[in-house]
């Protein structure tokens, strides 16, 4: 791997190899829906990607702008209303993985897509929980991905828009839930995975290049590493020509219409 | 029986200050052609429902005819945020905006809750979410079987629901197609309904017995507004416009522009003007 690649490709490609060809997969739009479709575009051909629109086991050959583009059901295996989808295959258990983004997250992996401030006198109104709240209680496992910045990694979250391990420890299931939350934070300078314990992210990969102080710089909470991390692999040339690739199908699609 | 008519007869036959007004279409055939009528009619004190506010609200919110909204994502979907919506709630401009905010999985619920005829939905739901503490309308209910402690929310009964499809046939029976979203629901739980259709045909010929179909004794008013849902999109006649949910995001981030391009394009506007969106693109065109 001789070539060059930029931090935002490094994260797409890291997030993308966490997912298997077994997987069914609820996928979130934006940095998700790249790394998902790199995913079924490499190594995961047969994986069963299911967007809350109620499209099931799409294969986009652009990446859409939105959760119900008409190309999501184009290339559907089938198509689903909103209750069904949220009703019987996400609440029935049916989805082994949901892949989220979000604005900011916490070192429990609690998302926030609500507000920044009060809830009643918002700073910023920010779009909302979506299908969020649900999908993070009731896919087998959730994967996040965003980028590391401070304003992302913040220290207290204002609004806990989809709760990921809460205050840390067994607090999921002492509400209840069977399912693993969130195993994965993979960001564009380094891999996080909550503590087999406390559920706190903690460190246990760099990017190529990346540095512990980087990293600590760039999170809103003192960051915790694992006693021993790796070094993400690189991308491949087959990863980063298939995540360009639908990148530029994409910038042109859009651009069209 | 439906009755077919012109979009501004249906508005004002269906519509009317106060009303709970659900117009629903998840991305997907989003019956903007009417909500721009419903701005011409100037009707006011809506409370608007609806799963993703998208643009059609966010026009309604900034010309000021909504008291109130409930919603579970409002954003502009790729794109980022609906300024005027944001306005609202961050200034209170042009007036205060009463939220109740939802997700996904309980506004679909509810709307089926409310299509069943039923007073409220019963979802596993909102376990750890700060909604449940801001939204006094999010409770819980106790299994009386198993002792499971699940989210329970009033269900949905709009007084009136607008929903766009691909055809009707010449009695009104609707038929809809691709991403069917919560429409079906929508217009069941709703007291009165109007759908705008791309085309009316003679027969409807559905293309499977499973298909999703309205008949027109479940229909308030049907209305022929081609390319009615643009700038969302209509499966097999066109594509959504990228570009214009992009370029909203300029128009929208400032009140004067804003409310020049309504002036322009809503209050100079008619449903006609909407025709010229309804041209297949040229992958489809076979």
């Amino acid at each position: 791997m001789s070539e060059t690649f930029t931090p935002t490709e490094m994260m797409t490609i890291a997030a993308a190899r966490a997912l298997t060809n077994d997987d069914v997969c609820f996928v979130g739009i934006g940095a998700p829906s790249a790394a998902c479709n790199v995913a079924r575009l490499t190594h995961a051909p047969d994986i069963t990607l299911i967007y809350e629109s109620g499209t099931i086991g799409t294969k986009p050959d652009v990446l859409p702008l939105s959760i119900g583009d008409g190309e999501l059901c184009d290339t559907a295996l089938f198509t689903v209303s909103v209750p069904e989808m949220f009703r019987y295959w996400l609440q029935g258990g049916r989805i082994t993985t949901g892949f989220l983004g979000g604005a900011q997250i916490d070192r429990f992996a609690n998302l926030n897509t609500t507000v920044v401030g009060p809830y009643d006198t918002p700073k910023v109104r920010l779009p909302g929980g979506g299908g969020a709240p649900e999908i993070a209680s009731n896919c087998g496992q959730i994967f996040i991905t965003m980028a590391l910045t401070n304003r992302g990694f913040v220290d207290h979250l204002d609004f806990i828009t989809s709760m990921g391990h809460g205050e840390g420890g067994d607090h999921r299931a002492r509400l209840g839930m069977t399912t693993k939350g969130p195993t994965r934070v993979v960001t564009d300078l380094c891999i996080f995975e909550p503590d087999p314990v406390t559920k706190e992210l903690t460190v246990v990969s760099l990017h190529k290049g990346v540095t512990r102080e980087q990293i600590e710089e760039n999170c809103g909470w003192p960051v915790r590493f694992a006693k021993e991390t790796t070094e993400t692999p690189v991308p491949t040339e087959t990863e980063l020509s298939v995540l360009r690739d639908i990148n530029a199908r994409t910038k042109k699609a859009h651009e069209a219409a | 029986m439906a009755k077919i008519c012109t979009l501004a007869e249906a508005i004002e036959d269906n519509v009317r200050d106060g009303d709970t007004l659900a117009m629903e279409g998840f991305t997907h055939l989003i019956p903007y052609a009417a909500g721009h009528e419903i701005i011409r009619q100037d009707r006011k004190e809506l409370f608007l429902v609806r799963m993703t506010p998208d643009l059609i609200y966010d026009q309604l919110i900034g010309v000021g005819a909504a008291r109130g909204m409930k919603f579970s994502w409002g954003g502009n979907p790729g794109v980022g945020s609906l300024h005027r919506f944001r306005d609202a709630v961050e200034n209170q401009w042009p007036r205060p905006l009463d939220i109740e905010e939802h997700s996904h999985a309980a506004m679909a619920n509810a709307y089926e809750a409310g299509a069943a005829n039923l007073p409220f939905a019963v979802l596993r739901g909102y376990i750890g979410a700060d909604l449940a503490k801001v939204n006094p309308n999010i409770k819980s209910v106790t299994c009386p079987f198993t002792g499971e402690v699940l989210a329970a929310v009033p269900s949905i009964r709009p007084d009136v629901s607008i929903i766009h499809a691909q055809r009707a046939d010449r009695k009104g029976n609707v038929l809809i197609e691709g991403i069917s979203g919560v429409q079906k629901e929508a217009v069941l739980a709703a007291k009165r309904s109007i759908v705008t259709v791309e085309e009316i045909v003679d027969e409807l010929n559905p293309p499977s017995p499973n298909a999703v179909v309205l008949p027109t004794w479940a229909i308030s008013a049907v209305v022929h507004v081609p390319g009615g849902a643009f700038p969302s999109y209509a499966q097999g006649y066109y594509s959504r416009s990228y570009a214009f949910y992009i370029a909203w995001d300029k128009i929208a981030r400032d009140r004067d522009s804003f409310t020049a391009w309504i002036k322009e394009n809503v209050l100079a506007g008619k449903p006609e003007d909407f025709a010229r969106h309804a041209v297949r693109p040229a992958a489809n065109a076979a």
